[in-house]
């Protein structure tokens, strides 16, 4: 279980990683999902640039309205981050999801997006969240909705040479609450749902629902949200909208969930996030 | 309750804090993996991606000229260098050839078809994926019922039945009973294959020295000395030259008692190159190529009287066995036929075991070894029965329990249950839920629309493996002992312990026999160049039996320092306690270090007596030992996704004499996790094509921290006459005790759904669909 | 294709040559000698190989040696000092913790960054801490007294 030869290079600026990159070697993160594929000989990158060390991709910092959080920010520093708990918890509480202590403290939120694993955490509350994409090429710029940037299965709307700079979110003021089904021998998401409920005058005024684990691609849930928005939000309002998660949606099926219990799940954890971000808002 | 602070004078019964410890929570201890020798080269194993194939060419040319690589052997090389064995004897059992590497055909994934050996373990993988293979993919066939049936894909060609064995046991009027029986209940009941999965995977390191025609191996393994008879046998290479060691073994659960074909397959090597070689298996490889546990399908019937009593059982057994049979293969299904009866009195029984071959590993001995498929079959069926005649578990079992004045008490397979008092632990669980409150608290959750289970099993078990007679190699154990001439104690015991812990309860025997402190005691094993022949640690035999050997070796001792003590002190008789020798009429002692000292510089001797200090003491059992105890847990179900919460988990058992609390309740927690891990998420699934779906610790579930529930562990206590120490062993009780009181729980819990038997692991989307089929029928 | 690495291991600086594909784990206990943390998997989800990097609990197994270059690393080696263990070490002992004792120089690295985020941490936020390491001996019951001991003792 030993990875094939690569080089590696640690670049000390962003532009030198933007370069080398260009030229067709591979980003390294967190490395926690690529080198336990790297070591099953999955993936067998020739040459690898190290983003981890990069300071300027290491930061969460509020401007105008939002919070821009640099692709080299671990999972751990999302979760404890102080400012992120008040302004973002919904961010916060995902991160906290994501694998175990030890994951937490390597892997990195650029890492873990770029990725795109199906059952990955993060997708579902950035996809509630709104949330913005900043891709960084070497002369380029872009930035793109999370709607936009998750594309299927470990497919993003990253070009070949681009890597992704910052995760941008707003300042929630929503009730928000991220629910998983954990896959008991990973920890991955079989379905996770990631809710956001704003009230205003004793009625629900918005929602947003992502949703990951269900199927090859993270997604809102908007008939779920619209189904909910003017309702007062009684436990059957909540139910019925819970239901509409999956609608359409082709469910992906293992070992460990069938399609139908998948979908099954994303009700029922659809409805927990409801919940709870209502008591929240 | 942690160990206790202030040094007692006695230290058996105590919570004695582990003397093995020190090494290992500083990351000083010696495993295989640790090992490093001059010179020393690595191997990679290239392995079989396919269940069944015809292997038509290997290539191994590319892989020569990698960097770094020595040697590459195929099957072609090794086809003479002897087969794996099989110890165990069935009438009429066939044995396939099990060659070190394939041969020209493989019969499982994992199946080792080349070893590259290389100057590291980095260039010795890159070389393993130059080798060119040409496989011919036959069908596979990877489930026993199937393997079974007409028409299916041989495993082995030469048997086309895929049947190795078929073994059949009998006691009473079975016929008779179930004829005059009032009620018969049948039920088809799984136990699924499981991976042991010990943290540490195997690991081999052999150093050839051919002027001295000396082999010495190093191996993760829980038999030192058997794996040296069979690789001296299979080798051909002089037992006394050849050294066997097990260093720190990071846990077995029988999974390395086997002589594993890489071990036979490193020493070839060694002997090959002439050069020390290191072998590690991956996790992958573990999953794939170490034996794998459980793996029936059974079929019950219980013929009962309307009262409740149990007149007869009938079983027939069908043992996915894998493709090889592995040192106990075979032998691990007659386990489960032997105490088929559990603790319960009836002597009419009838059992038929298959023996199926399957594209699969083999199966073999998993803690518990066929008791936990027995023992989770009868408690189904005796929860079945009393659902049946709508009798409460408890009553049906107290009302059919082997009574207290039956013992010894001769079984219908043949086996005499040594000592109980069968219902005591019963009561105890019982008392410590308050058993009628909760069946009251369980009404009223029912009625608020929760699904709430109780779950009872009482398990008997067969421990301290075992009587010769009854074992493939030998069942007896040996110790030694030397007081050395500062009068320092070493222990020397042929079991192999790898977490049990027995450097400390032996210390403890030693201490206290001996009169004197622990810190004078060394407990030493697992090199065959230093210990005394043994056979290992297996069956929960290691305080049972080799307590035994050990509690023997120091009796034989006593007289002996009681002669040096005699003479020392000039007195015609000496008594021997608290570390001295005391002349009682002149009130004057001699310590047993002063005794040590003179025996060894033997100025003088006692009449008939050899200078020194030393007793080897190699004990047979009169009989196994029979454990028993209850385990009550407490079920809710949740409908909206099947997931099921363990409130309570009470574990009550009865080993016998408890020589260290803090030690058996640590085997109960981890044996209940193994338990709880099969009734609830673990299961090795190989799909039509022989592949392994769950391969990886990325779908098979191990048992997490935060999966666990508090268990609340206390015990009854009742000697086993078969050894003076009264003990019976515990290692695989939480085991064999878990997986039927949690599957009885949950089908407690969903009984007013009309359930009544579920198969393991109990997956929330199992549950989930009988819960939803349930709401749909009454919707 | 071998770069310098230079890193401080339990407060020893050191500098050797690696190949970029050399793991952190295979780097410690192969170049270095510490053998302490072990490698029970190759998935990273076993948690045997847990070791601190700049003050971080990790996987050593899924981290290449180049990538910890010039951090401070320390393994379970390095946790007593002066010959007195560590009071999670002593914890795991006291409260046996341990059996076979393979996941265990993981398992207390873990403890110790689960501790020193949380001094006082309740059963369940122990248990959680201890998703990534796996124990097959002990049921984690006394794993969990064992932190619990620890936190007392003010690890």
């Amino acid at each position: 279980m030993i990875s094939q030869s690569f080089e590696y290079t640690a670049p000390k600026t962003l532009d030198e990683a933007l370069g080398l990159l260009a030229e067709g070697a591979k980003p390294l993160a967190g490395g926690q999902s690529l080198i336990p594929m790297m070591k099953l000989r999955l993936a067998t990158p020739e040459r690898l640039v190290d983003l981890a060390r990069l300071r300027d991709l290491n930061y969460i910092r509020e401007q105008g309205g939002n919070i821009h959080i640099g692709a080299t920010t671990t999972h751990y520093e999302v979760e404890s981050s102080t400012m992120l708990r008040v302004k973002c918890p919904l961010l916060s509480a995902t991160a906290a999801c994501i694998g175990d202590v030890q994951v937490r403290n390597v892997g990195t939120i650029g890492g873990s997006v770029a990725h795109a694993d199906p059952a990955a955490d993060y997708p579902a509350t950035l996809q509630a969240l709104e949330a913005r994409v900043v891709l960084k090429g070497v002369k380029t710029e872009r930035t793109v909705a999370a709607a936009d940037f998750f594309v299927d299965t470990f497919t993003t709307a990253l070009e070949p040479g681009e890597i992704v700079r910052e995760i941008v979110v707003p300042v929630d003021p929503s009730g928000t609450s991220y629910q998983k089904s954990y896959q008991p021998a990973s920890g991955f998401a079989v379905v996770g749902v990631a809710a956001r409920i704003l009230k205003s005058g004793g009625k629900i005024s918005q929602v947003r629902i992502g949703v990951t684990g269900l199927s090859n691609c993270s997604y809102r849930a908007t008939a779920t949200e619209k189904a909910l928005e003017g309702k007062a939000g009684s436990a059957e309002d909540l139910r019925a909208a819970a239901a509409l998660v999956a609608q359409g949606v082709e469910a992906n099926s293992d070992l460990h969930a069938s399609a139908d219990y998948r979908r099954h799940l994303a009700t029922v954890y659809a409805e927990r996030a409801l919940i709870a971000a209502l008591a929240k808002a | 309750m942690a160990t206790i602070a202030t040094k007692p004078e006695t230290f058996v019964g105590k919570r004695i804090r582990r003397r093995e410890d020190p090494r290992l929570i500083t990351g000083t201890a010696t495993y295989v993996d640790d090992i490093k020798l001059p010179g020393m080269y690595y191997a990679a194993i290239l392995r079989s991606p396919h269940g069944a194939a015809k292997i038509r060419s290997i290539n191994i040319k590319p892989a020569l000229a990698a960097k770094g690589v020595v040697a590459v052997f195929t099957g072609k090389d090794t086809e003479h260098a002897g087969m794996v064995p099989c110890g165990a004897a069935l009438p009429g059992l066939r044995v396939p050839p099990h060659h070190l590497l394939a041969m020209d055909r493989v019969y499982f994934v994992g199946h080792p078809v080349a070893a590259v050996v290389a100057a590291d373990r980095y260039l010795a993988a890159d070389a393993a994926e130059l080798i060119e293979v040409d496989y011919d993919v036959k069908q596979a066939v990877a489930d026993p019922e199937k393997a079974l049936a007409s028409g299916a894909p041989a495993v082995h060609p030469q048997w086309p039945d895929n049947t190795a064995f078929t073994f059949h046991q009998e006691g009473g009027d079975v016929d008779k009973a179930f004829a005059e029986a009032d009620v018969v209940v049948k039920q088809r009941i799984t136990s699924q294959r499981l991976v042991p999965n010990a943290m540490e995977t195997r690991g081999v390191v052999a150093d050839w020295r051919a002027a001295e025609r000396a082999l010495t191996v190093f191996t993760s393994t829980q038999a030192p000395h058997t794996v040296r008879s069979l690789l001296a046998q299979i080798l051909g290479l002089e037992e006394n030259r050849l050294r066997v060691v097990a260093p720190e073994v990071g846990g077995g659960f029988g999974s390395k008692i086997d002589t594993y074909a890489e071990e036979i397959l490193m020493a070839f090597v060694a002997m090959k190159i002439h050069k020390p070689v290191k072998w590690i298996e991956s996790r992958r490889e573990n999953f794939l190529c170490t034996i794998h546990g459980r793996g029936h399908v059974d079929f019950y019937e219980i013929a009962a009287k309307r009262d409740g009593e149990i007149t007869g059982i009938k079983l027939k057994i069908i043992q996915d066995l894998g493709a090889y049979l592995q040192l106990l293969t075979p032998a691990i299904p007659t386990l489960s036929v032997l105490m088929m009866p559990g603790l319960y009195r009836t002597k009419n029984v009838r059992a038929d075991v298959v023996g199926a071959f399957t594209n699969c590993m083999a199966t073999d001995a998993y803690r518990g070894a066929g008791r936990p498929e027995a023992t989770h079959g009868i408690e189904r069926m005796v929860d079945m029965l009393a659902a049946e005649l709508q009798m409460d578990p408890v009553e049906i079992r107290l009302k059919n329990f082997v009574h207290n004045d039956e013992f010894p008490f001769p079984t219908a397979t043949g086996l005499v249950y040594d000592s109980g008092d069968y219902a005591a632990p019963l009561r105890k669980a019982m008392e410590v839920v308050d058993y009628t409150k909760l069946r009251a608290e369980q009404a009223d959750a029912r009625r608020a629309g929760k699904l709430m289970g109780i779950g009872i099993c009482t398990y008997g078990e067969l421990c301290a493996v075992g009587p010769s007679p009854a074992t493939p190699v030998g069942g007896w154990e040996s110790a030694q002992v030397k007081i050395e001439p500062s009068g320092k104690v070493t222990v020397m015991t042929g079991i192999s312990p790898h977490g049990q812990g027995e450097e400390t309860t032996f210390a403890q025997i030693a201490a206290d026999e001996l009169g004197v402190d622990i810190d004078e005691i060394l407990v030493s094993h697992g090199d065959t160049s230093l210990v005394q022949y043994g056979i290992g640690t297996y069956g929960s035999r290691g305080t049972a039996v080799g307590g035994t050997a050990l509690y023997f070796a120091l009796q034989d001792l006593k007289p002996k320092i009681k002669k040096w003590g005699a003479m020392l002190l000039d007195a015609e008789e000496v008594t021997f306690e608290g570390g001295k020798c005391t002349d009682h009429k002149t009130g004057k002692s001699v310590t047993i270090q002063e005794i040590a000292a003179a025996s060894y510089r033997a100025m003088r001797l006692p009449a008939n007596t050899d200078p020194g200090l030393t007793a080897t003491h190699f004990w047979e059992p009169p009989n196994f030992t029979f454990p028993f105890g209850a385990h009550l847990v407490v079920t809710e179900v949740d409908r909206a996704t099947g997931n099921i919460a363990i409130k309570r988990y009470i574990a009550v058992d009865d080993c016998g004499n408890i020589l260290n609390p803090m030690l058996v309740e640590g085997q109960v927690h981890g044996g209940v996790a193994q338990g709880l891990g099969q009734a609830l998420w673990e299961q090795a699934v190989y799909d039509d094509n022989g592949q392994l779906i769950t391969g990886e610790f990325t779908d098979y579930t191990m048992p997490r921290a935060h999966m666990m529930p508090f268990i609340e562990t206390s015990h009854t206590i009742t000697p086993t006459t078969v050894n003076p120490l009264g003990v019976k062993g515990v290692g695989e009780a939480g085991t064999i005790g878990a997986s039927p009181a949690v599957v009885n729980s949950v089908v407690d819990a969903l009984s007013p759904l009309g359930v009544r038997h579920l198969d393991m692991p109990l997956t929330p989307e199992k549950i989930w669909k009988i819960v939803s089929k349930a709401a749909g029928r009454t919707a | 294709m071998t770069q310098t690495i230079h890193l401080t291991i339990n407060g020893t600086a050191q500098a050797h040559e690696v190949e970029p594909r050399l793991l952190l784990i295979h780097y410690l206990r192969e170049v270095v000698g510490l053998t302490g943390p072990h490698i029970g998997c190759e998935t990273s989800l076993c948690g045997a190989c847990t070791v601190e990097v700049n003050g971080k609990a990790i996987k050593s197994c899924a981290m290449f040696a180049v990538q910890a270059d010039g951090a401070s690393v320390m393994t379970i080696e390095g946790l007593a000092s002066n010959g007195k263990l560590h009071a999670v070490q002593e914890a795991f002992w006291n409260q046996h913790g341990l059996q076979c004792g393979f996941c265990t120089p993981g398992m207390i690295m873990t403890v110790k960054q689960i501790l020193a985020r949380n001094p006082n941490p309740s059963d369940e936020e122990i248990r959680h801490g201890l998703e990534g390491n796996l124990c097959r001996c002990t049921g984690y019951q006394n794993i969990v007294g064992a932190v619990k001991a620890a936190a007392k003792a003010g690890a």
